[in-house]
């Protein structure tokens, strides 16, 4: 195998990399500068992909003038609150249900059958019960992260190590105990490590739902742009939602690094 | 004479197959045990001859088929509340510091975390282990673990050891360490305990008293020894006595058999 490239030198080529795509999108959608090959007119390609610049002059403004801020906390809540709740509603459906064969037993065909929905489709319904305000936003995130973690809380519980478990039980722990000391950490482990999927999915459940409805967020402003066919502004939002989506998983990356010390990381093992 | 610690009277443990309806599989067949108290015992047979099941048995983990089992004269239900248990394969809670799994038992009964300090402290300096309180289980290392595992079980002050072939997994010089520092714990107060292995060496240089068991299935005691040797005892000088070797020829004698039978099994299914 290939030796990987050091850490400053593989920055180097991360930021050449984008630097390149930058420039061809300029080079294609630049008016007058290379004879239009594809399209009849010059500006067409303009208006179709946008343009680089006009839409990072669209981000400096945003953020200069201010007007994002209230957008971008909008769709955080709308995320954190789908992310806790949906969480929440996993971690205790998914004990529940693991621990109680006979409701297991009931529930298992429309769990599979819920999962099995395309969720997404739920917006227009929450729209309706819930506004256009930031509960239905929230109500479709839910719907998507509670799945996730139900799933791996229900997996967690199944796979405890029966020997610490019957150890916990010779140390005296009473069944409440047992839930606290073994279930849960146990179950933790498993929602931690799909803690990257769930807050992507509240996150999407958030900007789907402002997508299709709403009078704020970020999902509102690409909305709005595309209403009136300024594909800048278009570009500018998506860009804005991946650079907010990173700085997320960031946070995710850094608590599970935090939370998760008791368990060994993978290959420990230096290589000389 | 007080009731003995421990004492299993006519145990039989019959499973339920899963896959197959109506097909059962004895594992201990009408076995009696008595554990007096402040006795090592030790039970040997050979590998899968459900020595393991008959001590989830005495700790109240496994319900028997038929039979009795009996803690410091008390008629068993549920958990046995007297005894500690020490597993074969790793028990700590991987998500707990070596601290906290030895505080665990403590916490469960609800004693004050300032107590729990100063005891769980206290014996991991015994182990050894006073310096690595704050280390996870991966971190440790296999005979490290076992520590941890000892004072867990020993902090709760057991009237009963059950320990399932505790240092099987350990290598030589790692597992003598351990066998002599359990028996210098054990000396200090003397508990009742009943120690499975398939180490007869491990058996005799530990135990007052060997129990053979025969190879499954229906696994029933088929001889006892009792050991006379002189203690305190080193167990790697012990195993050069004559005494020793004269005893373990005895025991083999015995054992023999049912290891060849466990064997020819263990090659046909």
């Amino acid at each position: 195998m290939r030796k990987p490239l050091p850490a400053g030198r593989l920055a180097l080529f991360h930021a050449l990399l984008l630097s390149a795509v930058f420039a061809f999108w300029y080079v294609m959608t630049e008016p007058g500068l290379i004879p239009p090959f594809f399209f009849e007119d010059a500006n067409q390609a303009k208006f179709f992909f946008g343009q680089p610049g006009q839409v990072l002059a669209r981000i400096w403004d945003w953020f200069a003038g201010g007007k994002i801020y209230v957008h971008l906390w909008i769709t955080l809540v709308e995320t954190m609150l789908a992310f806790v709740i949906g969480t929440l509603l996993g971690l205790g459906v998914g004990l529940w249900l693991a621990l109680s064969p006979t409701a297991s037993a009931l529930a298992d065909p429309y769990i599979k059958a819920m999962n099995a929905m395309p969720r997404v489709i739920l917006a227009p319904i929450f729209a309706v019960w819930f506004g256009l305000g930031i509960l239905s936003k929230v109500a479709l995130g839910v719907t998507l992260v509670f799945f996730i973690v139900f799933f791996n809380v229900y997996q967690g519980v199944k796979e405890v190590s029966p020997v610490v478990l019957n150890n916990a039980r010779m140390l005296g722990a009473g069944s409440r105990q047992l839930l606290r000391t073994v279930y849960v950490p146990s179950a933790m482990s498993w929602v931690f490590s799909s803690l990257h999927t769930s807050v992507g999915m509240a996150f999407v459940g958030a900007v789907v739902g402002e997508y299709l409805g709403s009078a704020r967020g970020v999902g509102y402003l690409i909305l709005q742009a595309e209403g009136a066919f300024d594909i800048n502004t278009v570009f500018a939002g998506i860009l804005v939602l991946t650079a907010f989506a990173l700085a997320l998983d960031a946070l995710v990356s850094f608590a599970e690094r935090r939370l998760l010390v008791w368990r060994p990381a993978q290959g420990e093992t230096e290589r000389l | 004479m007080s009731a003995p610690a421990l004492a299993l009277s006519n145990i039989t443990v019959t499973f339920v197959a899963a896959d197959a309806e109506g097909k059962t599989y004895t594992a201990v067949s009408d076995t009696t045990l008595t554990v007096g108290a402040g006795e090592f015992v030790s039970v040997v047979g050979p590998t899968g001859c459900g020595k393991s099941t008959l001590l989830n048995v005495a700790a109240g983990l496994l319900e028997a088929s038929a039979g009795e089992v009996r803690a410091l004269g008390e008629t068993l239900t549920g958990i046995n509340g007297e005894a500690g248990y020490m597993f074969q394969s790793d028990a700590l809670l991987p998500w707990l510091s070596a601290f906290d799994n030895v505080a665990l038992g403590l916490r469960y009964r609800g004693v004050a975390e300032t107590a729990i300090r100063e005891r769980v402290e206290a014996w991991l300096a015994r182990v050894g282990l006073a310096a690595h309180g704050n280390r996870y289980p991966h971190q440790l290392s296999g005979g490290m673990k076992k520590r941890v595992a000892l004072a867990q079980m020993l902090i709760l002050d057991p009237k009963i050891l059950l320990m399932d072939e505790p240092f099987s997994a350990l290598d030589v010089q790692t597992r003598q360490l351990m066998e002599n520092e359990l028996l210098e714990l054990w000396s200090a107060d003397r508990k009742s305990v009943v120690f499975i292995t398939h180490d007869l060496e491990e058996a005799i240089a530990l135990s007052d008293r060997v129990v053979v068991l025969s190879a499954g299935p229906a696994t029933r005691p088929i001889g006892e020894f009792a050991i006379d040797l002189p203690r305190p005892r080193d167990v790697a000088e012990i195993r050069m006595t004559p005494r020793f070797v004269q005893l373990h020829a005895e025991i083999w004698r015995t054992m023999k058999d049912e290891v060849l039978k466990g064997y020819a099994q263990g090659q046909r299914t």
